[in-house]
């Protein structure tokens, strides 16, 4: 198929003008290497300056430009215009955040859940001045995956749960915590273990499955809560059978 | 800034979008989960089924001949069979999700997916054969 250009849905909403989202059609001219992003960038470049979008790196590293594009979340600089011809193509902000303007969402919720779970090293026994700590690359592998995450939201706004119940921890924040947990330098399991077993923890999922389906890294969140489920009951059962036997 | 999700302070003109009732009709993959979850009826309904079976046998040959009676009628028949049908879409997508929470390690490397469901499979296929060889074994 060869076509000039193609139309490109995005979603507006000027707070101070609209009550709801809506859309406005720009036509786009298609380049085999253009993405959704670049395709966002012509418009503010060239058809109009006031349309708003988060970007930074245009290469699938700093998780900013996370949106929908038709219907699925995607990462727009890694999305091509080629792959919706004939178009049109529908781009929509993230869902379940707030929508500040246009393609723009509050992530607050998201940054005060992450720093929930520590999401660091945690040491019991550090003292400045030990020096580093060790590791082989086996131990490197087993958490190497759950610390590719590039907090680009994809996984939340493909989260059900998360639209439902809005104080639940979500897909990213999980696996990041696994990603310490997993972590042989790390001794603050425990601490988020307290935290993670509650309401709004890893039990709230129901194993939808399609974090992990959106996921630009692979990181497998949906994977990450169902290890850290059976991590979790094995240690409750462990507590329950070996008095003084939780580690 | 409040850690409510629900309500964010001081931006009443942010926008937030409703989730619909209906969001699990919005993709196949999200309606294939309702319905995995749905289907655990299903399994509840048989486990249900089983109890009552098992009562009927402690009570002797005419509540077990009642039951059977039961069973057969079309209403039984019918949801059985759907039941069924439920009970197989539950076991085998469960069977497909398996190895996503099962991240065995076995010298040093993780064992692939397929044989963490083919581990499913091969324990379904063995219970069964084990089922029937008692089922039509007694039948004999």
């Amino acid at each position: 198929v060869t076509q000039a250009t193609i139309a490109v849905d995005v979603a507006r909403y000027r707070p101070e003008q609209d009550a709801e989202p809506n859309f406005q059609r720009f036509e786009v001219p298609v380049h085999k290497d253009w993405t959704v992003l670049d395709a966002l960038n012509h418009v503010k470049d060239t058809k109009d300056g006031s349309v708003s979008f988060r970007w930074s790196c245009r290469m699938g590293v700093c998780g900013s430009c996370g949106m929908k594009v038709n219907g699925e979340a995607k990462l727009t600089c890694g999305t091509f215009l080629t792959d919706y011809l004939p178009g049109p193509v529908r781009v929509e902000p993230l869902d379940y955040f707030p929508v500040i303007r246009d393609l723009v969402v509050d992530i607050t919720d998201f940054m005060t859940k992450l720093k929930k779970v520590k999401p660091w090293i945690v040491r019991r026994d550090a003292t400045a001045g030990d020096g580093e700590y060790l590791q082989t690359p086996d131990q490197l592998d087993a958490y190497k995956q759950f610390s590719m995450c590039i907090n680009c939201l994809l996984c939340y706004s493909a989260c059900p749960i998360y639209g439902l119940e809005p104080t639940f921890l979500g897909p990213a924040a999980i696996a990041l915590a696994q990603r310490y947990n997993r972590d042989s330098r790390d001794q603050g399991a425990a601490e988020r273990l307290s935290l993670l077993s509650g309401h709004d923890g890893m039990w709230a999922c129901t194993f939808v499955g399609e974090c992990s389906k959106v996921c630009p890294k692979n990181v497998d969140p949906a994977g990450a809560i169902q290890q850290y489920k059976l991590a979790g009951a094995a240690h409750w059962f462990r507590r329950l059978l070996l008095p003084g036997g939780s580690r | 800034m409040s850690s409510d999700a629900r309500y964010t302070v001081y931006h009443p003109k942010w926008y937030r979008r409703p989730v619909s009732v209906w969001w699990w009709l919005k993709k196949a993959s999200y309606t294939r989960f309702v319905a995995r979850e749905l289907t655990s009826l299903a399994v509840a309904y048989f486990a249900l089924l089983m109890l009552w079976h098992a009562w009927a046998v402690g009570r002797g040959p005419e509540a077990y001949a009642r039951f059977a009676e039961w069973m057969a009628t079309p209403l039984f028949v019918v949801s059985n069979v759907l039941a069924l049908g439920g009970v197989l879409f539950h076991a085998l997508t469960w069977f497909h999700l398996a190895p996503k929470a099962m991240a065995v390690r076995l010298r040093g490397r993780r064992v692939p997916d397929w044989a963490v469901t083919g581990g499913n499979y091969l324990a379904w296929v063995v219970a069964s054969a084990v089922v029937a060889y008692v089922v039509l074994g007694a039948g004999r």
